[in-house]
């Protein structure tokens, strides 16, 4: 506790340090400390964190209450397995994107960024999610949340040199406040419950005729955070406008917040056992859709941030999907489903945050070597950047949830809690979570589609462009942040056993299992750590088979030279780089199929002369909940707004006469009250 | 009853390792009957195996690590996979629950690395067998998934101790089931035979031996290698083929005198390759438009009788 | 012989997907006479360990009309329309085969809510046949040709034959026959108007109905 203090403590002296650099007249040496005290205060505070959360006793819970000046609230810091569990990505990731901000930054032109200013929010984000985390009241977490929320604003508009750019974060920061809107009603609400705001208090509540509108406001609102679609619109902008290491950081530990709280929020509805089934259904089936969509619009995507921006949408969808099962296995007394349904999302949770992040930073490498993202103008980076590309492969395995990588091991588990439908009453119940299964197979054989497309047309096969001709791999000592999330994949991985003991404690921790059900828990618990032991075994002896086949085929090979030819083009000799098949080829098959889900949109000009000239083809996949749902709706509410403007006259006598009416109208209303 | 012995395990994974390559010399065997001719000899891939074995490597100068190392994954993924499954009734020693999904998963990881090994060419022949072999596994999944689904509902249905692991979903205690009026379960292995066509390329899917590549899929992602890599991918195949073989066989043979259930065993497997000879001398190949509806077909096949054995 | 049964019953719903998803007019008519087969089997079957005279001569009926009498007779009409052997969906074939999923879904479901006595459906009959009637109405909604909603009609019917078939005593087989005749009345005169409308109209396309209102 007290170490976590600390690094809380460290953290926010970087953050008035930096504040201070960013407030002097920008130079190269101010811009140079900045970007020396913020990465190192950083690593710093986020090392601390991870000690204070990781090291010691995992179950051990303790809060601490500190004084505090406002009237409502108080200031509550707590420490137990779930706030652990959501802080190792926060505090890790923060370090890790810290590194990798500090180096991509280092040639910055002093002339068009205040880095000051970046490390400040940059911490200042760190802060806010740490006690978003931590906090044990509601004033204060909705402070903290606030603080998280606003300070990507700024880091998103780094280059605000962009009009796009500029865009993505007021989408970002019109999608965060509406969220915050709801949460705040929430709050509210619970708080006109009870009386008192701390968490503590909050969880002895008994359930009540709004409850359920309280259920439903905590996912909207926490839902606005996670990318919940129809509420996802803010992260395909905001990731490819934001710098990588931003990027990394807001896909692998912000969004998880919203995970968090519904989580969180899960103890203030009464005891678990009066919770309804159609909770868990609603998560689970919008999970569901979030994750189908999520993944069809991630292999609709050319830009490569854009198309891990969507990924992560369809993460969260897996993730919420195994908050929807536990709560269904809550409501059916089924603890094997219970548990595992939460341990599922929470091991998910953890194996996105590395692998995105691992995704981001390799982006980011491809866009400084490039200076494009988009995969149709890339192509043969794996012999220009290699350790990139490796970097990059690796992670994409991971996210296609291929063993022996990490990300297999979070939708093992989501599908061993499924399979357990047949255990449930009712054919109904039986096929819904048979249908989310079949649902999840199709999610995971569409994300491994769209990481072979994304790794083997950005760095495989020929170069499409010059630019990606001629990419300069970047030396190997700024590889190193990329490291330590491909290294926490493999190891991860491999050692799955080891973490989901602890990730199923937590889980357990949220349940607070009746004593009879424990034994089906432990069973279930008990299944999964055997089932990613052979995991582990399986993926060693896949290894070690691979290496004897590469040997089997050196020795057959000799000493023998491999004869290089080019590529057989089935008789043509003067195959060029355009030939080769592009990312929106690659999709075709399946975009034929999904094509309404995927929402590609078409323009081609033809030149139908014999001997054509000119001919143009785009595939574009604008965001049709945007463009159809959104826009729409806030130009209503801005026509309402300018037809409101009839009483913005600018006579101000006539504005003190609605001042005095105002007045008179609260007197009458008062007297009757 | 399940006998768990893994010497036995053993041995017959070795005859399943050693006989793999004779299905596919059957099935050219049973197409050139019917074609009227004699055809090749049956041991035909054993021999080409050797052969390339012993030859050497093009590599194309467009390809990098992928090309070369996907072979060797690819190969091992399947052996380990298979390494999975009961085999004639008798338990995998390696059996564990939820080792279908990593089963689904490994042979999950043998293709994607063959599809990056063929965008690695950067040729549009190959890019264009990756991508349709991409789409069509991401549909296989979900069925292949029904199947297993519906086998763990009739398990669980018939009051069987169900530890969730392959092999007691296809040990042959479930499929007991169709001897006792189950009819609904002679479904999956329908289902299971579709998805052997799918996943394997074979006729109505994907014709192996046409001259056009622009209709390939599988053949036209393993266009560019040759040589060592080359036997690992027609060994590989002829093992993935054994593998949803032996799936059927587990469907299809009932629990009994061990030794009668490993003899049925063997008689589904190759029955299996003399059907897909059948099959393929008498269908054309499907529209690539229509392998979609082809597999929507078995994904509704699979969900009825998913939703039969919940209900019975 | 309940195993024979409850086997005949799932080809049978088994041939009712089918029916949803043909696309082809003649395989449509040949799937409706495997139906017709279908249904007679079944009658013979579940009346056999008191087998009775009105049973048999009920299912030959069946065979006879069913399985016989009325694909020849859509195939005769077919063949005099001749023309566009599809059968033009509304409803595209996937769906209609997966509404028809659904209906099979929503009968199960059904089933375990309906107050009915134990014993009196054996088990499968009632959502097959419900799964027929909701394949019928699917084909009769879901298709443009004039022809496939009378296959439609005459497959929704053949679900209400089902339902009744655990309910029949001596008395009700008249009753049954006359539904068939009254059936056979009816796609009669659907046929004849098919003819009609082929001559006058030089289609069938029953979205061209709407321009006889008024």
């Amino acid at each position: 506790m007290v170490c976590l203090l600390v690094s809380l403590l460290l953290l926010g002296c970087s953050a008035i340090l930096t504040g201070g650099i960013a407030l002097l007249p920008v130079t190269a040496r101010t811009t140079r400390a900045a970007n020396i005290a913020g990465p190192a205060g950083a690593v710093t505070g986020c090392l601390l964190g991870l000690y204070a959360a990781a090291g010691g006793d995992w179950s051990a819970a303790a809060t601490l209450t500190l004084p505090w000046g406002l009237p409502i609230g108080s200031c509550v810091l707590g420490l137990d397995l779930l706030t652990r569990l959501f802080l190792l990505p926060v505090f890790g990731l923060g370090a890790v994107c810290a590194l990798a901000g500090g180096i991509s930054l280092r040639h910055t032109d002093p002339g068009t960024h205040n880095l000051g200013a970046h490390w400040f929010f940059y911490l200042l984000l760190l802060l806010g999610m740490a006690l978003v985390m931590t906090s044990r009241d509601a004033v204060m977490f909705m402070i903290a949340w606030e603080i998280m929320s606003l300070a990507p604003f700024f880091l998103i508009d780094f280059n605000d040199g962009d009009r796009l750019v500029r865009d993505a974060s007021w989408v970002y920061l019109i999608a965060a406040h509406l969220g915050a809107v709801l949460l705040i009603a929430f709050f509210a609400l619970l708080w006109q419950q009870g009386g008192d705001t701390s968490f503590a208090y909050l969880s002895t509540l008994l359930p009540g005729r709004c409850t359920p509108v309280l259920f439903v406001l905590a996912v909207l609102g926490f839902g606005a955070k996670a990318g919940l679609a129809p509420l996802h619109v803010w992260l395909p902008e905001a990731h490819p406008a934001a710098p990588s290491h931003v990027s990394a950081l807001l896909s692998g530990a912000m969004i998880n917040a919203g995970l968090y709280g519904i989580i969180r929020s899960l103890d203030f509805f009464g005891p678990h056992h009066t919770f309804p089934a159609w909770w868990g259904w609603l998560l689970l089936f919008l999970g569901l859709a979030t994750g189908i969509m999520g993944i069809l619009k991630a292999m609709a995507q050319t830009h490569l941030k854009r198309m891990l921006a969507y990924s992560s949408v369809e993460n969260m969808g897996l993730m919420l999907m195994g908050t929807g099962i536990g709560l269904i296995g809550i409501a059916s007394d089924n603890a094997w489903i219970a548990v595992l349904g939460f341990a599922g999302s929470l091991l998910h949770m953890l194996n996105h945050a590395a692998f995105k992040a691992l995704l981001f930073l390799c982006a980011g490498e491809i866009l400084h070597a490039v200076g494009t993202v988009r995969m149709d103008q890339l192509g043969g980076l794996q012999k220009r950047l290699p350790m990139v590309g490796w970097l990059f492969a690796l992670g994409a395995v991971a996210i296609a949830c291929l063993p022996p990588l990490n990300g297999f091991a979070g939708e093992l588990v989501l599908i061993l809690s499924l399979v357990k439908g047949t255990a449930l009453a009712g054919v109904e119940n039986q096929l819904g979570l048979f249908t989310a299964l079949t649902g999840l197979a199709l999610i995971s054989g569409l994300a491994a589609a769209t990481y072979s497309k994304a790794y083997g047309t950005s760095f495989l096969g020929e170069p499409r462009t010059g630019f990606a001709a001629s990419a300069v791999s970047p030396a190997w000592p700024t590889l190193l942040p990329l490291c330590i999330p491909a290294l926490v994949c493999v190891v991860v991985g491999l050692a799955a056993p080891l973490l989901f003991a602890n990730v199923a404690d937590t889980a357990l921790d949220i349940l607070r299992l009746p004593l009879a059900q424990r034994a089906q828990a432990e069973a279930g618990i008990a299944s999964c750590g055997a089932a990613l032991s052979t995991t582990t075994v399986l993926g060693l002896a896949c290894a070690a088979l691979t290496l004897l086949f590469v040997l089997l085929r050196r020795r057959r090979l000799g000493n023998s030279p491999v004869r290089p030819a080019s590529t057989w083009g089935c008789g043509y000799q003067f195959a060029t780089p355009r030939i080769q098949y592009t990312d929106a080829s690659f999709s075709e098959p399946t975009a034929k199929l999904f094509s309404s889900a995927m929402g590609l949109k078409a323009s081609r000009q033809r030149d139908d002369s014999y001997f054509p000239q000119h001919g143009q083809f785009v595939l574009s996949a604008p965001d049709r909940l945007r463009t159809h749902l959104f826009t729409p709706l806030f130009e209503g509410v801005e026509r309402a707004c300018n037809a409101l403007k009839i009483v913005q006259h600018g006579k101000i006598h006539l504005y003190i006469l609605y001042i005095l009416a105002t007045v008179v109208a609260l007197l009458i209303w008062g007297l009757h009250a | 009853m399940n006998a768990s012995s893994p010497l036995l395990y053993a041995i017959q994974f070795v005859l399943a390792l050693a006989l793999a390559p004779l299905l596919s010399g059957i099935i050219n065997r049973i197409k050139a009957r019917v074609a009227g001719r004699h055809g090749k000899p049956v041991l035909q891939l054993y021999f080409d195996i050797a052969k390339l074995l012993s030859k050497r490597e093009v590599l194309s100068r467009t390809t990098s690590w992928p090309f070369r190392l996907g072979p060797s994954l690819s190969l091992a993924a399947t052996l380990c996979a298979l390494a999975l499954l009961p085999l004639g009734g008798v338990a995998s020693p390696l059996q564990c629950p939820g080792d279908f999904v990593l089963a689904a998963y490994l042979l999950g990881l043998g293709r994607f690395v063959m599809i990056l090994a063929a965008l690695d060419t950067g040729s549009p022949f190959e890019g264009m067998g990756a991508s349709r072999e991409a789409a069509f596994s991401a549909l296989a999944e979900p069925v292949l998934f029904l199947c297993f689904l519906a086998v763990i509902g009739t398990a669980s249905n018939m009051g069987l101790n169900l530890d969730l692991s392959l092999s007691t979903m296809f040990g042959g205690v479930p499929a007991q089931g169709w001897l006792h009026g189950r009819a609904e379960l002679l479904l999956i292995p329908a289902v299971l035979f579709i998805l052997l066509l799918v996943e394997n390329c074979r006729i109505p899917v994907d014709d192996p031996t046409t001259h056009l590549e622009l209709t390939m899929i599988h053949e036209a992602m393993i266009l560019d290698h040759s040589g060592p890599n080359l036997a690992f991918i027609l060994y590989g195949s002829a093992l993935k083929l054994w593998l949803f073989a032996a799936l059927l066989a587990g469907m299809l043979v009932p629990a009994g005198v061990l030794w009668c259930q490993i003899a049925g065993y063997f008689a589904v497997v190759f029955a299996v390759a003399v059907l897909v000879g059948i099959v393929e001398s008498v269908m054309a190949r499907l529209k690539l438009s229509r392998v979609s509806q082809f597999l929507g077909m078995a994904g509704t096949l699979a969900a009825f009788a998913l939703i039969l054995t919940q209900v019975r | 012989m309940s195993a024979l049964f409850q086997f005949l019953l799932i080809l049978l719903m088994l041939n009712n997907l089918a029916l949803a998803g043909v696309s082809r007019l003649r395989t449509l008519i040949r799937q409706v006479s495997v139906q017709g087969v279908l249904l007679a089997l079944l009658l013979m079957l579940p009346g056999a360990q008191q087998f009775n005279f009105e049973h048999l001569l009920l299912a030959i009926a069946v065979l006879l009309i069913k399985g016989i009498g009325f694909p020849i007779l859509l195939r005769r009409t077919l063949g005099k329309i001749s023309g566009d052997p599809q059968v033009e969906p509304w409803l595209s074939c996937g769906l209609s085969v997966l509404a028809c999923m659904a209906g099979l879904a929503f009968s199960l479901w059904f089933e375990g809510r309906l107050p009915i006595q134990p014993g009196l459906f054996p088990s499968l009959l009632l959502p097959a046949a419900l799964m027929t009637l909701f394949c019928g109405l699917i084909l009769v909604v879901g298709r443009r040709k004039a022809l496939s909603q009378v296959i439609g009609y005459l497959i929704a019917e053949n679900g209400i034959f089902l339902l009744g078939i655990p309910l029949m005593s001596e008395e009700t087989v008249w009753f049954e026959l006359t539904i068939l005749l009254d059936v056979f009345v009816a796609v009669f005169v659907m046929g004849i108007a098919i003819n009609h409308i082929s001559k006058t109209f030089e289609s069938i396309d029953v979205g061209r109905f709407c321009s006889l209102r008024d």
